[in-house]
């Protein structure tokens, strides 16, 4: 098991614990990418989404990104722009956000646009205006679904500033790239298998969010199946 | 941009690209080709989905960098290997839900009209519910193909040569062009498999072809 066991060697030295390229620090940075990356995504992608959804105009919009989106070489791009813009944090914020916003805003638009007829004229029959509709009704009913879209652009992004480092960043790639370059391989595996650990706790509390975010009439129904409105 | 240097390496350009191509559409395959079986067992002992679609979910959640590099100490340096098993695994994971979605779209009507009509089990399966979940399935290789080519790319990290190597070089000579032509390149590629799948769809569903729209499974 060479790929543990140089890890964990790697891990074991408390000198890798410490300072500016400690892995507290490093994790904190990584984190720190990944953060900015996801609230900008979040501040583009979810209203958009949302109202797409709500207002069934531009759904061509979402069909493209959602096939696009998955295409865009995430590497390429960041190269690209880091030649042009050097010292600009746009260089990595770009391709990130690019990343990040598909899932987001699919998932937002499925969620809202997919809210049942029925739900939405029960709704509009108590007298809830457009914007109460929106807010009231259809985001709490599409919450599983935003959650999901932001749970999986969390994913992408952790993932993905991983390879940042490329273009002389900080983060857990920094290892990982660094060892590559100087053949050894104690960075390379201990910096891979902090980020498979992160990767794995970012899911774990994406799946936590959820069990706060979504309301509690839908966990109902989850836990129950459907229900099945008599007919 | 500088175009002259395209046609100087249109060699090494292509060899690239078909190489990427290799990459990207082989671990999709193989995925495919677990999946499958795996699906329908999900399908038939519906206990077996819960943990393995949690297990996929895991799986979906690790950096690929990080699983390249964790994978090459058990292969000879710059090989494919790692990358087409990180690959694979990767797209097993976004193709085990279609195959099991799709299968249990097939309304239960029309399984229990191809019983009736004699169909065996295993007939049914190979001639009536997979001809239906193969919209859903395909729909999943669509999404583990265009990820597994632009992913591929990242290969080159750990030094398997694809596309990304016009990535790296043009970045370490500060020379866009090459940048350029990895990118529309990888692309391309993305959008040509994306359109043989689409074919593929057609091809193969020959009774959604005649009134407009989405007939067929519901």
């Amino acid at each position: 098991m060479t790929f543990l066991n140089d890890a964990w060697n790697w891990l074991n030295h408390a000198a890798h614990w410490h300072g500016s390229g400690g892995i507290p620090m490093r994790i904190l940075q990584h984190l720190g990418y990944s953060g900015v990356v996801l609230l900008i995504a979040m501040v583009i992608a979810l209203p958009l989404g949302v109202m797409i959804g709500h207002t069934g105009r531009g759904t061509v919009v979402v069909s493209t990104l959602a096939n696009v989106g998955r295409a865009i070489p995430t590497l390429g791009l960041l190269v690209l722009l880091a030649v042009f813009l050097t010292f600009s944090p746009l260089a990595w914020i770009i391709p990130l956000v690019a990343l990040a916003v598909p899932p987001i805003l699919v998932n937002a638009y499925e969620g809202v646009a997919g809210v049942d007829r029925e739900v939405r004229d029960a709704a509009r029959g108590m007298g809830m205006t457009g914007w109460q509709r929106l807010v009231k009704v259809e985001v709490p009913v599409a919450m599983p679904l935003i959650v999901l879209g932001l749970r999986t652009a969390a994913i992408f992004v952790v993932a993905t500033v991983t390879i940042i480092a490329y273009i002389g960043l900080g983060g857990l790639g920094r290892y990982i790239i660094d060892g590559l370059a100087s053949y050894r391989y104690g960075p390379v595996a201990g910096g891979a298998l902090v980020v498979i650990v992160l990767a794995l706790a970012v899911q774990a509390l994406f799946v936590g969010l959820s069990r706060l975010l979504v309301p509690a009439g839908l966990r109902e129904q989850a836990r129950h199946g459907k229900t099945e409105l008599p007919t | 941009m500088t175009w002259s240097w395209i046609p100087a390496n249109s060699g090494e350009i292509l060899s690239l690209t078909a190489k990427n191509a290799l990459l990207g559409v082989v671990p999709a395959l193989i995925g495919l080709a677990i999946s499958l079986p795996l699906g329908i067992a999900c399908v038939r002992w519906g206990w077996l989905y819960p943990p393995a679609l949690s297990g996929v979910n895991i799986l979906y959640a690790l950096p690929s960098l990080a699983v390249f590099v964790a994978l090459q100490p058990y292969f000879e340096v710059e090989t494919d290997p790692p990358v087409i098993i990180a690959l694979t695994v990767f797209s097993l994971c976004v193709l085990l839900p279609s195959v099991v979605d799709g299968l249990r779209a097939v309304p239960e009507h029309v399984r229990q009209s191809a019983t009736a009509m004699g169909f065996g089990p295993l007939r049914r399966l190979t001639q009536v519910e997979m001809p239906l979940a193969a919209p859903v399935i395909i729909g999943g290789l669509r999404v583990a193909t265009v990820s597994s080519i632009s992913l591929a790319s990242v290969g080159q990290l750990i030094g398997v040569s694809s596309l990304g190597y016009l990535f790296i070089d043009g970045y370490q000579r500060a020379f866009p062009t090459e940048i350029y032509v990895g990118i529309t390149l990888l692309i391309i590629l993305a959008a040509a498999a994306d359109l043989l799948l689409v074919l593929s769809r057609w091809w193969l569903t020959a009774w959604r072809r005649g009134d407009a729209g989405e007939a067929g499974v519901t």
